[in-house]
């Protein structure tokens, strides 16, 4: 490697870490709170089966899941200004990100709701809990736990994802290394060292994510 | 303290009614044993007196109040539970909560009782089951009838008036049944209300004082268990006895 090459990817490397820690993290920890809301919301209107609003969850994860994320960023940063409706990039990239990735995670926390054995909602009923007791207690930790690899999975995906704000004017990692090659040209070198970012990052979250499973096993086998 | 009358049931999609028109009458101190065949309606009956299924129609009286079982609101329902409790064929412990908190929860979270108190009682229930060694242990460690006596322990820590069990040994291996079985005995002769669906006759017959007959979704006959075993009255009745004693005598 020449000299020079070594100095660009060592200078690029700060600034990258840079709009790493005070971008792409949050837009990622942003984002994941959002989904992660709306997605347990959404399982649990479809869960308990509420008429009329259980419609509206199926229609909201079948737009989302069926158009492509780029496109949603699109929409609604340079279509939706002309409706009147203007946000800002950072806003922009954490709505849509959160709602995209919550239709997903909605499904997620449906399948992981539904393994729980329906007996256990009955036994709670019959110890006089109420519904929300029996929720908290009892039904959503478990359901926790069966989501949790799949939860974990979209927020790896995520992290990756942020890099597309770059195209709505987010100066995230991706974005900067970018402009930092407008400067250099060295597109091959440049774009290994983000990759080789996202990847040892992506690897403490797959490693964070086996010790949250060992965690959450504590109580052992479902008989 | 508990009767229903004229219960009726039927599925969505079964043409068939599962329950057509069951009446019992449960006397305080009461065991009254449910018998009948496969598919007869047994766990259905219970299940509609607990309000786990919605019964087409049928009248309830609990505690000097009637209820219309059809129309029940939600909140007397839970009125109605925290004063019974159910023993599952299949336990249904709550997986994910140790053996204590699977015991205290229905005090702490279900009667607002204080978590000390709850606790002290969770723990003379688990030791009247037997069980209190395994306070902190998940249900997912322990075997089928250890399990059972747990949820056992759950049902009576709540100190209800009646409790209904589902075939509370049918699914556990025959050398577990009997740890079950006494732990029930007990309760009876503690004066504990009961309501249970078994398949064992020893119990029905010599721990039980009461016997519903049930086949097809109709009572075929009920009274004293005495009664019933010695002099039954109809020829179901004596049909479905040999039958099950037959069984047994093999085993
Ligand atoms: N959720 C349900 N949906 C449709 N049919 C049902 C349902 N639950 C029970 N049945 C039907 O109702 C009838 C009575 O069932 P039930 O479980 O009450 O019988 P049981 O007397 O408890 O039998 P077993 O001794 O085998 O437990 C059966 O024909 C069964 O197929
Ligand atoms: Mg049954």
């Amino acid at each position: 490697m020449s000299e020079r090459l070594i100095r660009i990817l060592s200078d690029a490397l700060p600034q990258l870490l840079e709009k790493f820690v005070t971008m792409t993290i949050p837009l990622t920890v942003l984002s994941f709170l959002l989904a992660l809301v709306i997605s347990v919301a959404v399982a649990m209107i479809q869960y308990a089966d509420v008429k009329g609003l259980r419609l509206l969850c199926r229609g909201y994860i079948w737009i989302i899941r069926c158009t492509p994320l780029l496109v949603q960023l699109y929409l609604v940063f340079y279509g939706l200004p002309s409706l009147g409706i203007v946000l800002d990039a950072f806003p922009t990239a954490v709505l849509v990100f959160g709602v995209n990735e919550g239709a997903y995670m909605a499904e997620t926390m449906r399948g992981a709701l539904e393994a729980v054995p329906a007996g256990q909602m009955e036994a709670g009923y019959c110890a006089g809990l109420s519904y929300w007791s029996i929720m908290g207690h009892v039904v959503l930790p478990q359901a926790f736990r069966t989501a949790f690899p799949g939860l974990s999975n979209s927020l790896i995906s995520m992290v990756k994802g942020t890099s597309l704000a770059s195209v709505i004017t987010v100066t995230e990692m991706f974005r900067q290394a970018v402009v930092i090659n407008g400067r250099v040209y060295e597109s091959l070198a440049l774009y290994t060292e983000v990759a080789l970012i996202y990847l040892v990052f992506c690897s403490l979250l797959t490693l964070l994510q086996r010790w949250g499973e060992k965690k959450l096993n504590v109580y052992g086998g479902v008989r | 303290m508990l009767q229903v009358k004229d219960v009726y049931k039927s599925f969505e999609g079964k043409g068939q009614e599962v329950l057509r028109g069951v009446s019992l009458h449960v006397n305080k101190g009461d065991v009254t044993a449910i018998l009948g065949p496969s598919g007869s309606g047994k766990t259905t009956l219970l299940r509609c007196i607990n309000f786990l299924e919605r019964a087409d129609s049928g009248t309830m009286i609990f505690d000097g109040q009637t209820y219309d079982m059809h129309r029940v609101p939600k909140d007397q329902i839970r009125r109605i539970r925290k004063k019974t409790a159910f023993v599952f064929q299949n336990y249904n412990l709550f997986l994910n909560q140790t053996v204590l908190n699977n015991v205290t929860l229905g005090l702490t979270s279900g009667r607002k009782v204080p978590r000390e108190e709850a606790e002290t009682r969770a723990m003379q229930a688990l030791r009247r089951v037997g069980m209190a060694e395994k306070a902190a242990a998940y249900p997912g460690s322990l075997s089928g009838g250890q399990q059972q006596r747990v949820s056992i322990a759950r049902a009576i820590a709540a100190e209800p008036e009646l409790i209904y069990f589902d075939e509370p040994t049918s699914a556990l291996d025959p050398e577990l049944i009997g740890e079950v079985l006494s732990v029930m005995r007990e309760l009876a002769q503690d004066g504990m209300t009961m309501l249970v669906v078994t398949h064992e006759m020893e119990f029905a017959r010599h721990v039980s004082s009461q016997v519903v007959f049930m086949e097809q979704g109709v009572v075929v006959e009920s009274g004293p268990s005495e009664a019933f075993f010695e002099a039954p009255k109809t020829e179901r009745s004596r049909a479905f006895i040999r039958s099950i004693l037959g069984q047994h005598e093999i085993r």
